[in-house]
C-alpha cells in the first residue's frame, strides 16, 4: 500500500549502520580531504575545478548513503534527494546559459557609458 | 512530536504494522498517528524535504559563485590566496568528525546505549564549537585587514600577511586564462578604474572588483555558520533529551533527523571548502 | 452480493462538541494544533488581507478615473511639462524629500492628499493620490495581494481545512509544524503593516534592483516580511506533502485521491523547492541595501540581471502556486455540481504535476526586455508555450465533465463556470505575452496587467470564492442564501470583466502600466478616457460583488439554516463527517472500500428529510 511504503522500511527500529562501516567512511572522509588538498599542487588547468569538485561529490556521496542512510532506506528518500539536486542544476544550468551570454555586453556597457 | 492525549479509544486505521496491540499505546505516539512506523516515516520524510528546502536555499549562493567564478575567474584565482588554506581544512576535518559523533549517536539510539549517545552529542556539540571558533579566528582576520565585501572592501594587508601558502601571484592582467571572458574588465585605463569603491589598485596584481569574491566568501560561510549554530541548538535539545533518557530503539526519531540536518551542513561545507579555499 | 458498509446516518453515541466549541478562549484558537481552527483563522487572516488590498485596488482605480474626467479634448489640464508625470521605478527618489508621506493617510485623508500634492509637484495635477502615494499604492496592493492573500489563500486556509477531511485523517502530519506556519504568517503580515504605517514601498512587489536598494522606503522590513512569509509557505508544503504520504486511509491509493488533494500536492512541491530561492534572494536584497554587499551592483561587480533571475525562478512557479489549488477546487466543484463522475481523471492529476514541474522552465520570459540574452529568451519562449499544454487538458476535461451533466447552478458552481471563462482568457492572452516578438510590443502595458489580473483574481480568487462557498457549511455548519450567492458571483463576474477587459485594449493601444498620469496621452488616443472609467466602473462593480459575497457568509452565521453532512451531493470523505465536524473530525472512522471512489455520484442519495445527500457505500463483491 502506497501509504506505508516508506514506513515498511522502518518496521522494528530501522536499520542500524554496521560501527565498522561508520568508522570506514570517516576515515574515507579524511584521505579525500586530503586528497583534495594534494590535487591544488598540480597544475590541471580548468582540470583542477573539476577534480575539486569531483573529489567533494564522492564525499557528499559518502555522506549520504552512509550517514544519512540513504544506502539502507527506502529509495524514496533518495529520490526527494535526487529531486532537490536536478532543480538545483536546472536553476544553475539556465542562469549560466543566459549570463554567460549577456556578461560581455553588460560589462562593455558599464565601461563605455553612452 | 511529543506526547499528546493518549485517551484515543482505537486506531481506526491500521496502517502501521501489528507492532501496538490494542491498549498498550506507545507514550511517544501523536494521537493522529496509527503506529510509531508511521509517524517515524512521515517524520523523516518531513525532515528530508526541509533539506530539500535548505539544497536550494544554498543553492541561490552556489548560483551566484557559479556565474562570478564563470565572469570573473582572475578574481577568485586572486583572492583564494587571503583565505587561510590550513584553518580550512582544519575546519573540514573538525566538521568531518562531528558527522561521524553523530551518526554514531544514530547508532547508540537505536541500540538504546544512553551512554554512548550522550557522550557523542557531547562532541559533536564541541566540534561544532570548535568550527565556530576558527570560523571567529578567521573571520577577525578578514575583518582586520577590511577584507571584506564588495561595498566595504578596503584591504590594507601587507604582503607578509597572506595567509595562503604561498604570497599572491601576480596575476598579470593579460594572461588571464579565460581571455574571452575576462579581458573585457581589464581594458579600463587606471583612471577610470579608481573611481569606484571596488576597483583598488594598491596591490600588485590585484583584478578590478576582488570584492565580489569575499561578497561571496561572507555570504556563503556567514549562511553556513547560521545553520551550524541552529545544529547546536537543535542538538542541545537533543542532549536535554537524551539526558532525562527519552531516546531508546523504539523512539530515536528526533536523533535521526537532527542528524540529517546536521550531515546537510556537513555536505554544505564539503563543497564550499574546494570551491573557496582550494581555486588553483 | 451488496454489502452495507457505512450507515446513512451517523450513528447515535456521544457526539463530541464540534470543533468551534471544542474550547473557548482566544488563547484555545490562537495556540491550537487542529487543523480546522488553524484553517479558519488563516481564513480571517486572508480575507483581512485581501480587504486591505482591494481598499488599494479601488484607490489606485479611483485615481486613474480622474484623468479621463477631468480632462477636456484638445486642452491640456496643467502646464505641459509636468502634465505627465512618469513614475515608474526609474524615477529618482528626491533624497530625504517629503517621504514621510504616510502611507496611511491615503486611506484617509483625500484633501490632505491634494494639498500635499500641491506641495510635491509644481504644477501638480489634482488627482486624488500624489505620485509617491501612487507608487505606494500600487506597489503596496500588489505586495499584499501576492504575498499574503493569494499565495497562502488556497492551500493555507482551505486547504488546511479540507486535506484531512478527505484524507480521512485526524490531522496534518506535523500540527505544531502547522501552527508554526500560522504563526510566521502572522509576524509576515505585522511587518507588512509596519511597512503600511511607517512610509509605505515604492518598488513595484518584486523588489527589482537597483531601484529596491536605492530608495529610501522601507524595502529591508517588507524584504523580511516576504522572507518570513515565504517560510510559513514552506512549512505547509512539508506538511502537506508528509500528510498526503503518510495519512491516507487504508485503501486510498493515489488515484483514489480527490483532485484537489492531488493539486496540493503538486502545490506542495513548487512551495518546496521554489520559496527557499526567494528566501536567500531577498536576504541578499536586504545585505546589498544595508551593507553594500554588491551582488547586483554592477559597479561592484555584481549583476542586476542575476536578481531577475533569482527572483523569478520563485516567482514565476509561485503563479502555480497561486493557480494549481484552484484548479484543484474546480475539478472538485465541476464534478459534484454536474452530477457527474470526473472526466479524465488521471489526465487532471498528472496535468497538474506537470505544470508544476514545467512551470521551473519558464521564469526567463518575465526577462525577455531586461537585457537576457537572445538564446536564453528563445529557449524560454519555446518552453513557456508547453505550459499551455497542461492547462488545456484540464480545461478540457472539465468541460467533457459538464457535458451530458445534470449542472445545478449553485452558488460554488456559478464561480466555477465563472473561473473556466476567465482562466481560458487569461490563460490565451499569456501566450501573446509568452511570443517573444509580441511581448516586446506588449511589456509593460495595461495588456499584462489585464492578463494577470484575469488569471490571478479570475483565477485564484474565484476558485478561492468558490471553494469557500463549497466547504463553508462544512466550516461553519450554517447554509447560506443560494441566491444572494449567485448574485455576488454574478456581479463579480461581470465587474471583473468590466474591470480587466478594457485593460486588454488600453495596453495593445499602447497605455504603459504603471502611469500615474495619462492625460497627455488623451489627445492623441482619446479612447483611452472611456476605457479607463469603464475599468473603474468594472472596479466598483466587482467591489459590490464582493461585499454582497461577504453579506451573504457573514450574513449565514446568524440567519443560516443548519448544514446537513452532505448538503451538495459529492461521494468525498470530507462530506461525511458532522457539520462543522468535531475535532477529530470523524464520529466513525470512514472506512475505504475496494469500490470507494470519490468521484462516484451514483452512490450519493438526497434525503429530503435533512435536506443532504448521504453516500450509499457499497461494497460490490
Amino acid at each position: 500500500m502506497a501509504s506505508q511504503h516508506a514506513g515498511q522500511a522502518h518496521h522494528a527500529g530501522g536499520h542500524v549502520v554496521p560501527g565498522y562501516v561508520l568508522v570506514a567512511v570517516f576515515i574515507a572522509l579524511l584521505v579525500l580531504t586530503a586528497l583534495t588538498v594534494a590535487a591544488t599542487w598540480i597544475d590541471l588547468g580548468s582540470g583542477n575545478l573539476l577534480v575539486a569538485i569531483g573529489i567533494a561529490t564522492v564525499k557528499a556521496a559518502l555522506v549520504a548513503l552512509f550517514f544519512m542512510h540513504l544506502r539502507y532506506d527506502h529509495p524514496f528518500y533518495g529520490i526527494v534527494f535526487t529531486v532537490a539536486l536536478l532543480f538545483l542544476a536546472l536553476f544553475l544550468g539556465l542562469t549560466l546559459v543566459d549570463v554567460r551570454q549577456t556578461f560581455p555586453e553588460v560589462q562593455a556597457a558599464i565601461e563605455n557609458p553612452v | 512530536m511529543a506526547t499528546h492525549s493518549v485517551e484515543v479509544p482505537e486506531q481506526f486505521h491500521q496502517t502501521g504494522e501489528q507492532e501496538h496491540h490494542a491498549g498498550e499505546h506507545p507514550a511517544h505516539l501523536a494521537h493522529h498517528f496509527d503506529s510509531m512506523a508511521q509517524q517515524f516515516a512521515a517524520g523523516k520524510l518531513g525532515m528530508w524535504i526541509f533539506l530539500v528546502t535548505e539544497i536550494l536555499f544554498f543553492g541561490g549562493l552556489f548560483c551566484a559563485y557559479a556565474v562570478y567564478r564563470a565572469n570573473h575567474p582572475e578574481v577568485f584565482v586572486y583572492a583564494h590566496h587571503f583565505l587561510h588554506k590550513n584553518l580550512g581544512a582544519l575546519n573540514t576535518a573538525i566538521l568531518i568528525f562531528s558527522s561521524f559523533t553523530m551518526a554514531w549517536a544514530v547508532r547508540a539510539a537505536q541500540l538504546g546505549q544512553q551512554q554512548t549517545l550522550r557522550l557523542c552529542l557531547i562532541i559533536t556539540l564541541l566540534c561544532a564549537g570548535a568550527f565556530l571558533g576558527v570560523k571567529y579566528v578567521e573571520y577577525r582576520q578578514k575583518w582586520e585587514h577590511g577584507l571584506l565585501w564588495a561595498g566595504w572592501y578596503h584591504p590594507h594587508v601587507t604582503d607578509a600577511e597572506h595567509h595562503g601558502d604561498a604570497p599572491p601571484k601576480p596575476v598579470s592582467p593579460v594572461t588571464s586564462p579565460t581571455a574571452g571572458k575576462a579581458t573585457t574588465s581589464q581594458h579600463t585605463p587606471e583612471s577610470t578604474a579608481a573611481a569606484t569603491a571596488g576597483e583598488r589598485s594598491e596591490y600588485p596584481g590585484e583584478p578590478r572588483l576582488a570584492g565580489v569574491f569575499f561578497s561571496i566568501y561572507f555570504c556563503m560561510t556567514g549562511l553556513h555558520a547560521l545553520h551550524v549554530i541552529g545544529g547546536m541548538i537543535a542538538i542541545t535539545w537533543l542532549l536535554i533529551r537524551a539526558v532525562q533518557g527519552v531516546f531508546g530503539p523504539e523512539y530515536y526519531g528526533p536523533v535521526d533527523y537532527v542528524g540529517l540536518y546536521w550531515h546537510l551542513v556537513d555536505m554544505i561545507w564539503i563543497y564550499l571548502f574546494p570551491l573557496l579555499y582550494l581555486i588553483h | 452480493m451488496v454489502t452495507e458498509v457505512a450507515e446513512p446516518k451517523p450513528i447515535a453515541r456521544a457526539t463530541p462538541p464540534d470543533y468551534l466549541h471544542d474550547g473557548r478562549g482566544i488563547w484555545s484558537w490562537l495556540f491550537t494544533l487542529d487543523h480546522k481552527r488553524i484553517g479558519v483563522m488563516y481564513l480571517v487572516g486572508i480575507l483581512t488581507s485581501l480587504l486591505l488590498g482591494g481598499i488599494f485596488a479601488l484607490l489606485i482605480r479611483t485615481h486613474l478615473a480622474i484623468p479621463a474626467l477631468v480632462h477636456r479634448p484638445g486642452q491640456t489640464i496643467s502646464t505641459g511639462e509636468s502634465a505627465a508625470v512618469i513614475v515608474g521605478p526609474s524615477q529618482p527618489t528626491p533624497p530625504g524629500a517629503v517621504s514621510s508621506q504616510d502611507a496611511a493617510a491615503q486611506l484617509t485623508a483625500e484633501s490632505e492628499a491634494a494639498t500635499a500634492a500641491s506641495t510635491v509637484q509644481p504644477t501638480p495635477p489634482r488627482y486624488l493620490l500624489t505620485p509617491k502615494e501612487y507608487n505606494r499604492a500600487f506597489t503596496l496592493h500588489g505586495a499584499i495581494m501576492i504575498f499574503l492573500v493569494i499565495i497562502p489563500g488556497i492551500p493555507a486556509a482551505l486547504g488546511n481545512f479540507v486535506l484531512p477531511l478527505m484524507l480521512g485523517a485526524k490531522d496534518v502530519a506535523f500540527p505544531r509544524l502547522n501552527l508554526m506556519s500560522f504563526h510566521l504568517w502572522l509576524i509576515g503580515l505585522v511587518f507588512f503593516l509596519v511597512v503600511l504605517f511607517t512610509g509605505g514601498l515604492d518598488t513595484g512587489w518584486t523588489f527589482y534592483t537597483p531601484y529596491s536598494t536605492t530608495t529610501d522606503t522601507r524595502v529591508t522590513t517588507a524584504v523580511v516580511g516576504a522572507f518570513i512569509l515565504g517560510f510559513s509557505s514552506i512549512f505547509t508544503g512539508i506538511n502537506f506533502i508528509a500528510t498526503i504520504h503518510f495519512l491516507r486511509p487504508r485503501g486510498m491509493s493515489w488515484f483514489r485521491m480527490p483532485l484537489f488533494v492531488w493539486s496540493l500536492y503538486a502545490t506542495a512541491i513548487i512551495q518546496v523547492l521554489a520559496t527557499p530561492v526567494l528566501g536567500i534572494t531577498l536576504l541578499l536584497i536586504a545585505l546589498e541595501k544595508n551593507f553594500g554587499l554588491g551582488i547586483f551592483d554592477p559597479k561592484l561587480g555584481g549583476d542586476p540581471v542575476l536578481f531577475q533571475h533569482f527572483f523569478w525562478f520563485y516567482s514565476h512557479p509561485a503563479v502555480y502556486i497561486m493557480i494549481l489549488p484552484g484548479m484543484g477546487i474546480i475539478s472538485e466543484l465541476v464534478s459534484t455540481f454536474s452530477r457527474k463522475h470526473i472526466f479524465g481523471y488521471r489526465f487532471i492529476a498528472f496535468s497538474s504535476v506537470a505544470i508544476a514541474i514545467l512551470g521551473f522552465l519558464v521564469w526567463g520570459h518575465h526577462m525577455f526586455t531586461s537585457g537576457q540574452s537572445r538564446l536564453a529568451s528563445m529557449i524560454f519562449s519555446a518552453l513557456t508555450f508547453s505550459v499551455s499544454i497542461p492547462s488545456a487538458i484540464k480545461v478540457f476535461n472539465w468541460l467533457a465533465t459538464m457535458y451530458k451533466g445534470r449542472i445545478s447552478l449553485q452558488t460554488p458552481m456559478c464561480y466555477a463556470l465563472a473561473f473556466i471563462l476567465l482562466f481560458g482568457i487569461g490563460g490565451l492572452t499569456g501566450l501573446f505575452l509568452g511570443a517573444l516578438a509580441t511581448d516586446v510590443h506588449l511589456h509593460d502595458t495595461y495588456f499584462v496587467v489585464a492578463h494577470f489580473h484575469y488569471v490571478m483574481f479570475g483565477g485564484t480568487l474565484v476558485a478561492f470564492l468558490g471553494g469557500l462557498h463549497y466547504w463553508w457549511p462544512k466550516m461553519t455548519g450554517k447554509m447560506y442564501n443560494d441566491t444572494l450567492g449567485r448574485l455576488g458571483a454574478l456581479l463579480i463576474f461581470l465587474g471583473l470583466n468590466l474591470t480587466f477587459f478594457p485593460q486588454f485594449v488600453l495596453g495593445t493601444r499602447g497605455m504603459p502600466r504603471r502611469y500615474f498620469d495619462y492625460s497627455s496621452l488623451l489627445d492623441r488616443h482619446p479612447e483611452f478616457a472611456g476605457l479607463n472609467l469603464m475599468s473603474t466602473a468594472g472596479a466598483y462593480l466587482t467591489a459590490i460583488g464582493l461585499v454582497v459575497a461577504a453579506i451573504c457568509l457573514l450574513g449565514s452565521l446568524r440567519w443560516g439554516k443548519k448544514a446537513p453532512p452532505n448538503p451538495w451531493g459529492s461521494a468525498s470523505l470530507e462530506w461525511r463527517c458532522p457539520s462543522p465536524p468535531p475535532k477529530e473530525n470523524f464520529l466513525s472512522p470512514p472506512i475505504i472500500t475496494p469500490a470507494f471512489d470519490p468521484y462516484d455520484l451514483d452512490q450519493v442519495v438526497y434525503d429530503p428529510e435533512t435536506q443532504g445527500y448521504w453516500v450509499r457505500q457499497t461494497a460490490v463483491t
